[in-house]
């Protein structure tokens, strides 16, 4: 048998009531937070994987075969060499005119994103 | 923008804080929510790129089927090497296998008859339906056969090839060219652009002169080419051409072919005199796979489907994406092998972030290479790099970037090879 008063029970009623609102407000706030995380991975995956067609899905080229393992490359080491095709320090066939079409950001991107896979 | 369900099923996954809200609430839990269903018509370069990245990208929680009729994969980048000599069509050849065991992928070896956008399904020729959240054909090219006259006549009959999707014309071409006496002609004719595979008749005319050169020393190699000029890496083509195999190749432009007559294996042009050849091998008009002609998918010029280049949504229906040689493309977009990959991981994405209520990328970039060899080793490429941009919507690309080779070498002979073992494996493995 609930023994409180009416007003009691009101301010009770109340004190769930704001605690419902907080945790809904905290739970669409992290719930904001995982979705924009989820689109930022999602879109650097999708990124790195324009790069996946000549060097494997997730930088694992095919073994053996002329073009370079991405996987596992330290990102720095990656994002010098991007960057010496793009300015043409390094010779290269094709990889100056791919990495013209990429920003200094994009290029920082997937070089994390290499380093990141085994 | 997520709507109200997504948003519970995310605060369930997060934990208490959900369970809480939802007793508070009085919802009923979501959390066994049907799975998605994607369903993929086409295991080219685009159905099977599509198929696994839905899966890689979703992190498995997307179901995918692929429906395609043959059981394994021929390439048709490198098929000219077959064709050549070069190559078994072993080496060009990958089986599907790779997408059900490690990626999940359902297989239905089957061909689709029909697409019921209302009722979001499609029915396959062998018998039942699919239904789809998400469909995505990737079709591939259909020959216009009305475009040259007697040609498919002569087709069926096994004597005037395109041999332009790879398979069993790529071996019926070949052995066209084995039995062909020293001193004979083989004649190419190219069909207006836009055609599969810009570079490809070229390079098929390259390796076809590079056999001749060491078999068939006497014999011709004719290039009878609808367009004003090479449509991709002319300079490069020509000067292999002069060099590698001076008095053997012979190119001539503006040469559009309406008919071919079977009974002399001779082309007839709207204005140029007629070729006899004796290897005769013509490349009719093509247009976007029948099943998207049929779905009225085709909504440019009834021949190619436009799409909406964020997602390629077909602008005709929604929930159906066309991606690969089947769409009307945007300037300086390749019909090839390498960009149906790009377009696949474009929707891929796009597809991925509509059924987990994320946002879709606003900037998604494409690239291409197309490799062509022009003898058994030396190769030449074209890349380029495409960026959306959301005032045109439509895909550009980036200046500065892209080009072709400086020159033919066979350094990137070797990456051509790498190339296709690792565009393969991208799609299959």
């Amino acid at each position: 048998m609930d023994t409180r008063t009416g007003a009691e029970r009101r301010t009770s009623c109340a004190t769930a009531r704001s605690l419902a609102a907080l945790l809904l407000l905290a739970g669409l706030a992290s719930a904001a937070q995982a979705q924009s995380g989820e689109t930022q991975r999602l879109r650097s995956r999708a990124l790195a994987a324009t790069c996946a067609t000549c060097h494997g899905t997730d930088g694992r080229a095919v073994e053996g075969e002329a073009l370079i393992r991405l996987a596992g490359m330290p990102a720095d080491y990656t994002l010098t060499q991007l960057l010496a095709f793009r300015t043409g320090q390094r010779p290269a066939t094709i990889m100056h005119q791919i990495t013209k079409g990429y920003s200094q950001e994009q290029l920082e991107e997937v070089a994390k994103y290499f380093a990141a896979q085994k | 923008m997520l709507d109200r369900r997504q948003v519970l099923e995310r605060l369930f996954l997060g934990g208490a804080t959900g369970g809480m809200l939802a007793s508070l609430s009085g919802c009923a839990s979501t959390g066994s929510a049907s799975r998605a269903q994607v369903v993929v018509v086409g295991g080219g370069f685009g159905g099977a790129t599509v198929s696994k990245y839905i899966r890689l990208l979703s992190d498995h929680s997307i179901d995918v089927m692929m429906i395609e009729p043959n059981a394994q994969f021929v390439s048709c980048p490198m098929s000219n090497l077959v064709i050549g000599g070069q190559r078994q069509i072993a080496d060009i050849t990958n089986p599907y296998t790779g997408l059900s065991s490690k990626h999940g992928v359902r297989i239905v070896q089957d061909r689709v008859s029909s697409v019921d956008p209302a009722k979001r399904t499609v029915a396959l020729a062998g018998g039942g339906t699919v239904a789809y959240d998400k469909l995505v054909i990737s079709p591939g090219i259909d020959m216009m056969w009305d475009s040259v006259q007697g040609l498919q006549e002569a087709n069926a009959a096994g004597q005037i090839l395109h041999a332009w999707k790879a398979g069993a014309d790529t071996l019926a071409l070949r052995r066209q060219l084995e039995s062909m006496r020293d001193g004979g002609t083989y004649a190419i004719v190219i069909p207006e652009a836009p055609y599969r595979c810009p570079p490809g008749p070229y390079e098929r005319a390259s390796v076809v002169a590079a056999y001749f050169k060491r078999a068939k020393p006497k014999s011709k190699v004719l290039i009878l080419d609808g367009n004003p000029d090479v449509t991709s890496k002319g300079p490069l083509f020509k000067k292999a051409w002069s060099e590698l195999y001076p008095g053997m190749v012979e190119y001539r432009a503006q040469h559009k072919a309406v008919a071919v007559d079977a009974r002399t294996n001779t082309v007839k042009f709207d204005v140029q005199d007629d070729v006899r050849a004796d290897v005769l091998n013509v490349l009719p008009s093509m247009r976007a796979g029948e099943l998207a002609v049929q779905t009225g998918l085709a909504n440019a010029n009834a021949r190619w489907c436009h799409v909406n280049f964020l997602n390629f949504e077909s602008t005709v229906q929604k929930n159906i994406h066309v991606i690969g040689d089947a769409i009307q493309v945007a300037a300086g977009m390749p019909k090839s092998g390498h960009m149906a990959n790009s377009h696949a991981k474009v929707t891929a994405a796009a597809i991925v972030a509509e059924l987990k209520g994320l946002e879709i990328n606003p900037h998604p970039m494409l690239t291409n290479v197309c490799m062509s060899f022009v003898d058994d080793a030396h190769v030449i490429h074209v890349a380029s790099v495409h960026e959306y941009v959301p005032t045109q919507k439509t895909f550009r690309t980036i200046g500065g970037s892209g080009g072709v080779s400086d020159v033919r070498s066979d350094l990137e002979g070797r990456y051509a090879q790498a190339w296709a073992r690792n565009i393969w494996a991208d799609a299959l493995m």
